[in-house]
């Protein structure tokens, strides 16, 4: 699948591959401090090519905030951000562009341009390299389209019309249209019902090992730590608390850590965890 | 139960109330504050549109072409109804008051003067951009406001698609085409109001003051009204833009944005209209 993008560029992809194991991200002594309030301290992460990282904490501790930092939304009072090897708000234009290429974002409300249908929600970042012609991007949409598990004739409704887990769809296939290897998730499953939230991660951790993406999320979901996570960073007082694989920072004393995993921690033990996703892996791979 | 209750009222303290005048200082120095930040975001939008006219410039590929047709269509096409409703009133009520007090000098032919120097040079230009800035500056900022709360603004800033190429700079240019037609338009019904209000009043024959109106009024009047609503519907949808792009992501903030948006708009056409007026004195004026 990741090949038959990257319009006019085929030359290129070579160079930008990433490796396994190699940084994707580095967050480096970063401090932010919005509208005089402090919200983070030197915080230092890093998030390696082919991983998946969970960044939790509770309401206010700047989950969203260094998310947000990350895709350049938001500029860190102190320390840099690097994303592909560039300094993000200190790199050229064009680099700058290069990186927005390789990643994709879905946002917690899913961000669906409301003036557009479907389709053309999808198509947007693909219509605006401008260089790719009318039938290719409809191919593409469709594949995408099918490939987070909606119909085509889905791609005429207005955003309006859909349902909460539908947005999300929607707004994960607008964000892997450009084939990224970079995946940034805001709250994947919140506000989704049970049965939609498990449908949805599922689907992420399908498409992750389909398109070999790195993945960052933002999430409150023990469930969804449990289905996708390799590593978990714990943020609270301004500071990153722990991180590292889910059965360690499930054993930390910390006091939010503690209440977070309460009563799950059994299940963060390594095996279980294992048995966990091999169950899941195996159902996605039923007829739906 | 009711004396627990006011024993609690009565151990309630208030806050000490501060002095008035340190809290009149904190609101003026607040003010100043709120001031400085407008002016200096609005300097750095106007310095990226610039830059993004210089990219336009050398990618033509990427001016939307659809958007401004879009905008175009909803402060133009959408606006002549209530364009044409106000114009006509004003131009009844205008001519009405003038006819009366041209009457007591037996002046009456001068109505299509003042009719038609006004009506061009600034009443035209000035109701056309006040209507529009009410219509369609409100949208537009309500419009970036909402896509500020539905993260739509972060969603096109991490595909790297620029606000002011998108957004900004479309609303721009359609204001700018518009605003002249929808002026032109409105002037036209003034006068029609104005012929009207003049023929009940002072019997004056719709054919004497059509006729009467090109040698009233010099042409470069027209002029000065099509290229000064040119300038009003650029400053309107920069300013709506400004204030839209400034909406923080709650309900609140998009409210007191949109009504601020209208104010500032429409002081900002008034202002550059006494400029204009003080800057073009000499032209198309029979001394």
């Amino acid at each position: 699948m990741s090949d038959c993008i990257e319009p006019g560029s085929t030359e290129a992809v070579d160079e930008l591959d990433v490796r396994p194991g190699d940084p994707v991200i580095e967050v480096r002594h970063v401090g932010t401090v919005l509208g005089g309030v402090r919200i983070h301290k030197d915080l230092n992460l890093e998030v390696t090519a082919g991983e998946v990282l969970a960044i939790i904490g509770g309401s206010g501790s700047g989950k969203t905030t260094l998310l947000r930092l990350m895709l350049g939304l938001e500029r860190p009072s102190e320390g840099e951000v690097l994303v592909f090897g560039h300094k993000l708000g200190k790199c050229e234009a064009t680099d700058l562009a290069q990186v927005r290429h390789r990643w994709g974002v879905l946002f917690q409300q899913g961000a669906l341009f409301s003036a557009l249908t479907v389709f053309d929600n999808i198509a947007l970042p693909l219509r605006e390299l401008k260089s790719l012609p009318k039938d290719l991007i409809a191919e593409l949409v469709m594949t995408k389209l099918q490939q987070v598990g909606l119909k085509p004739e889905d791609g005429i409704k207005m955003p309006a019309e859909l349902s909460g887990g539908m947005i999300k769809r929607v707004s994960l296939a607008r964000s892997l249209i450009m084939d990224p290897q970079l995946l940034f998730l805001d709250e994947p499953t919140a506000g989704l019902d049970p049965a939609s939230s498990k449908g949805f991660v599922q689907l992420i951790e399908s498409l992750k090992r389909e398109m070999a993406l790195t993945v960052v999320m933002v999430t409150h979901d023990v469930d969804t730590l449990f289905a996708i996570a390799d590593r978990v960073a714990v943020l609270a007082d301004q500071h990153l608390i722990a991180h590292g694989p889910l059965e360690l920072v499930v054993n930390q004393p910390h006091p939010f850590i503690r209440n977070f995993f309460l009563g799950h921690t059994d299940r963060c033990a390594a095996e279980n965890l294992r048995s966990y996703r091999d169950a899941l892996h195996h159902r996605d791979e039923l007829p739906a | 139960m009711f004396q627990a209750l006011f024993a609690r009222l009565g151990s309630k303290q208030g806050k000490p109330a501060k002095p008035p005048r340190a809290q009149n200082v904190r609101r003026f120095g607040q003010g100043l504050q709120n001031l400085a930040s407008h002016l200096l975001d609005a300097t750095a939008l106007l310095g990226q549109v610039t830059r993004d006219l210089g990219r336009l410039a050398r990618h033509p590929s990427l001016i939307s072409w659809k958007d401004i047709s879009a905008h175009l269509y909803r402060s133009g096409a959408q606006a002549l109804g209530i364009t044409a409703l106000v114009g006509v009133l004003v131009g009844i009520t205008l001519s009405y008051l003038t006819a009366k007090q041209l009457q007591s000098y037996g002046a009456d032919i001068y109505v299509i003067n003042i009719l038609g120097i006004s009506v061009w040079r600034e009443l035209g230009p000035l109701l056309a951009a006040i209507l529009v800035a009410g219509r369609s500056g409100s949208a537009m900022t309500a419009q970036l406001g909402v896509m500020r709360v539905t993260q739509e603004l972060d969603a096109l800033s991490v595909m790297g698609i620029s606000h002011t190429i998108r957004l900004v700079l479309p609303k721009m240019v359609a204001l700018a085409l518009s605003l002249p037609l929808v002026m032109t338009w409105t002037s036209c019904m003034v006068l029609a109001g104005g012929m009207i209000a003049a023929r009940a009043t002072l019997g004056l024959e719709y054919v004497q003051f059509l006729q009467g109106l090109p040698a009233a009024v010099p042409v470069a009047n027209l002029w000065l009204g099509l290229s000064k609503s040119a300038v009003f519907g650029v400053m309107i949808a920069f300013v709506a833009c400004h204030f839209g792009l400034r909406i923080k992501p709650n309900s609140e903030s998009l409210g007191t944005g949109t009504t601020a948006s209208v104010v500032a708009a429409i002081t900002v056409v008034i202002i550059v209209d006494a400029i204009f007026a003080v800057m073009f004195s000499d032209v198309g004026l029979k001394a």
